[in-house]
C-alpha cells in the first residue's frame, strides 16, 4: 500500500475565533474526495494535532463543496491575544495538517 | 432582473486601499464594504481612546478616504465602514473635518450603539448572565479588566443609513458580512424575515459579504494550495484585485474582480475563502439569518468568475452576540539567533540555561514559551527534525507571561550577557522591548431588546 501526504492531493485555509482554530480542507476532485472522507477521521486528526489542541475535534463533511471543515477547540492557547506562540492566529495550522500522511487504496 | 455590484474594501485594519481604486475605476461597483475590525482591533482602540478621547477609531480612515473619495464621487460610489470602531462619532469629526479642508461636499451617516462597555451591570441588572459562551464562566472574575465590550450588530441600522442617502456609513461592530448585506437590502427592499425565499435571500447576501470581507483572499491571495494550479499560479499578486460580487435580485451572486488587476477567481479560491473561519457551515450565524451552507453551489464560469447560488437561511437568533476583551497579564520576549555548525544545539543549550538562571535568582512565571524561528516557530509540534543538525541558522525566541508588568519586563534583561559568556555564534539578540500587554477575549451573549433601542443613527453633511 502506498501513501500520500495531504499536500500533494489537497488544499487548506486555517482561522481563529477565540481559541478555536478552523481549517477548510479542499479536495482537488471528487474521487479525492471520497478519499479524504475515509482516511482524515475525527481521530486521525486529534492524534495529529495532539499537543497543540487539547480540547475535541469537530469535523463536517460538505459533498457539495468536495470540503472538510475541520473545527480544532482549544488549540490556541486561549485565543491569539493571550497566546505566546508566533503563529498566535493559527494561520499555519493549515499547513501543519496538509503534512498528515494518509493511505492511498 | 436588475443586478448590483459590491466590492470589497479593506479586510483588516492596516490592510492595502490600492487595489480599491481598481474595483471602483474598472470594476463599475456601486458600494464598497471595508472591514477594518477583527476580534482584538477594538482593544487596539481602546488604548488609543484611553490616551486621547478623540480617538478610537481606526487611523486609516481617514488617507483612505482622502485617498479615493475623488474617484469614488466620480463614479457614483458609496461606501459602508466598520472604521468608527469605538468612537463612530469621533470618526466622523475628523472625517468630516478633512473633506471640509479640502473643499469636498459628502454626507456621512454615523451608526452608534454598539458599545456595551458602560452597561454591563445594567445588563446585568437586566437579568443578562453574560456568561462566557464556551466556558460558562461567569463574567465576575473578569468584570474589573474589562476593556472593551460591544455588539454585534446586524445589517438593519446600515440599511437605515444607507436610506438617509448618505454617501459614507460609519460604524463601530457590526457583523462583518453585514457591511456587504446592508447595501443589498437597500438596493432590493430585501425583507428582513417572514418566509423560506427572504431567508434563502440573506442568506445569499450574507454568503457574498462573507466572501468579500477579507479583502485578497477572496480573489487567489493567500491561497494556501501546492497543487498544480496552487499559490505560485496566481498571476500578479503585486496588483491584485479585492474581489467584486455582481448580485441579482434574487439573491445569486458572481463573484469576480476588476479587469487588468491580478489574483485569480476561481472555484478554488472563493471554496477557500467560504469556508475561511466558519465553524460548522450548516449554522453559521449572523444578526440578521442563520446560513446553511451546505446547499450552496459554486460554479466556475471561468474568466475569474464563480456563480454562488442555493445558500438556505433560517431564521435570525434572539440574541445578539457580544465580544469582550479584559486585561490578562503580559508577556516579556527575547530573541537571539546563532549560526551553523550545531545551531540547534548552541540555540536550545541557551534556552536551557536562561531557565536554570531563573529557578536560581527566583523569577517566577506563569509560563515559559520556547521556539525556534526556522525550525518550530510556526509549525510547533508538528515540525519536521530532519536535517536539523545542519540547519543554517536558527533564532531561540523565548516568551514569559507574568501578571506582573515588572517581572515581564526584566525578561530580556537575563539575555544580552549570554553574547560574550554563552554558547558560540550568538548574534542579532532583539533587544530589551518593552512588555506587551496579553488580552483575553470574553463571548457572550445579550437579548436583542436590551441593545437595539440604543442604537442610534445620525447624519451629517460637509460643507453644508
Amino acid at each position: 500500500m502506498s501513501r500520500v501526504r495531504l499536500v500533494d492531493i489537497a488544499h487548506a485555509r486555517s482561522g481563529d475565533k477565540g481559541d478555536r482554530c478552523d481549517i477548510g480542507l479542499f479536495a482537488r476532485d471528487a474521487a479525492t474526495y471520497a478519499l479524504l472522507k475515509r482516511e482524515v477521521t475525527g481521530e486521525r486528526i486529534a492524534r495529529h494535532f495532539a499537543g497543540v489542541a487539547t480540547g475535541p475535534v469537530e469535523l463536517y463533511p460538505l459533498d457539495n463543496l468536495l470540503a472538510l471543515k475541520i473545527v480544532l477547540n482549544a488549540a490556541l492557547q486561549g485565543g491569539a491575544a493571550r497566546s505566546l506562540r508566533s503563529d498566535n492566529l493559527g494561520k499555519c495550522m493549515a499547513a501543519a495538517l496538509l503534512r498528515m500522511e494518509i493511505d492511498l487504496p | 432582473m436588475k443586478t448590483v455590484r459590491i466590492g470589497a474594501g479593506l479586510g483588516f485594519y492596516g490592510d492595502s486601499w490600492r487595489p480599491v481604486a481598481a474595483s471602483i475605476e474598472r470594476g463599475g461597483v456601486r458600494y464598497i464594504g471595508s472591514d477594518h475590525l477583527a476580534e482584538l482591533t477594538l482593544a487596539i482602540l481602546q488604548k488609543d481612546r484611553m490616551k486621547d478621547p478623540a480617538a478610537g477609531y481606526t487611523r486609516d480612515l481617514v488617507p483612505m478616504l482622502a485617498s479615493l473619495w475623488p474617484l469614488a464621487q466620480k463614479h457614483g460610489v458609496r461606501f459602508v465602514l466598520n472604521a468608527g470602531g469605538l468612537n463612530p462619532e469621533g470618526a466622523r469629526d475628523a472625517l468630516a473635518a478633512e473633506f471640509a479642508r479640502r473643499g469636498w461636499k459628502a454626507r456621512i451617516a454615523t451608526v452608534t450603539g454598539d458599545s456595551v462597555m458602560e452597561r454591563i451591570d445594567a445588563l446585568r441588572a437586566a437579568g443578562e448572565p453574560l456568561a462566557h459562551m464556551d466556558t460558562g464562566a461567569p463574567i465576575d472574575g473578569v468584570r474589573e479588566k474589562l476593556l472593551f465590550a460591544s455588539a454585534y450588530l446586524g445589517a438593519k441600522p446600515l440599511v437605515e443609513a444607507l436610506a438617509t442617502g448618505a454617501d459614507i456609513v460609519l460604524s463601530g461592530r457590526v457583523a462583518d458580512a453585514a457591511l456587504f448585506l446592508a447595501p443589498l437590502i437597500h438596493e432590493f427592499g430585501w425583507s428582513l424575515g417572514g418566509n423560506d425565499s427572504d431567508y434563502s435571500r440573506l442568506a445569499q447576501g450574507l454568503t457574498v459579504g462573507h466572501l468579500l470581507e477579507c479583502s485578497g483572499q477572496g480573489s487567489g491571495g493567500n491561497f494556501n494550495s501546492y497543487l498544480a494550479n496552487g499559490w505560485e499560479s496566481v498571476p500578479d499578486l503585486a496588483h491584485i484585485g479585492y474581489p467584486i460580487a455582481e448580485v441579482r435580485e434574487d439573491g445569486t451572486a458572481v463573484i469576480t474582480k476588476a479587469p487588468g488587476t491580478g489574483g485569480r477567481v476561481d472555484f478554488d479560491t472563493v471554496r477557500q475563502q467560504l469556508l475561511y473561519e466558519v465553524h460548522n457551515p450548516h449554522a453559521y450565524f449572523s444578526p440578521d439569518v442563520v446560513l446553511d451552507m451546505g446547499t450552496l453551489s459554486l460554479k466556475d464560469l471561468g474568466g475569474d468568475r464563480v456563480e454562488v447560488s442555493g445558500a438556505t437561511g433560517r431564521p435570525r437568533p434572539s440574541m445578539l452576540k457580544i465580544v469582550a476583551g479584559y486585561q490578562d497579564g503580559w508577556a516579556g520576549t527575547a530573541q537571539i539567533g546563532y549560526s551553523w555548525p550545531g545551531a540547534m544545539k548552541k540555540a536550545r543549550a541557551s534556552a536551557a540555561i536562561i531557565e536554570a538562571q531563573l529557578r536560581e535568582s527566583g523569577l517566577r512565571y506563569d509560563e515559559i514559551h520556547t521556539e525556534f524561528l526556522g525550525y518550530n516557530s510556526l509549525l510547533g509540534p508538528l515540525a519536521d527534525d530532519a536535517r536539523l543538525d545542519e540547519i543554517n541558522e536558527v533564532y531561540l525566541r523565548m516568551v514569559v507571561r507574568s501578571q506582573d508588568r515588572r517581572l515581564a519586563e526584566a525578561f530580556p534583561r537575563q539575555f544580552p550577557w549570554l553574547a560574550l559568556s554563552g554558547p558560540p555564534t550568538a548574534s542579532g539578540f532583539s533587544g530589551i522591548e518593552p512588555a506587551r500587554q496579553l488580552l483575553g477575549l470574553w463571548p457572550t451573549l445579550v437579548r436583542r431588546e436590551l441593545v437595539e433601542p440604543q442604537v442610534k443613527i445620525s447624519v451629517t453633511e460637509t460643507l453644508a
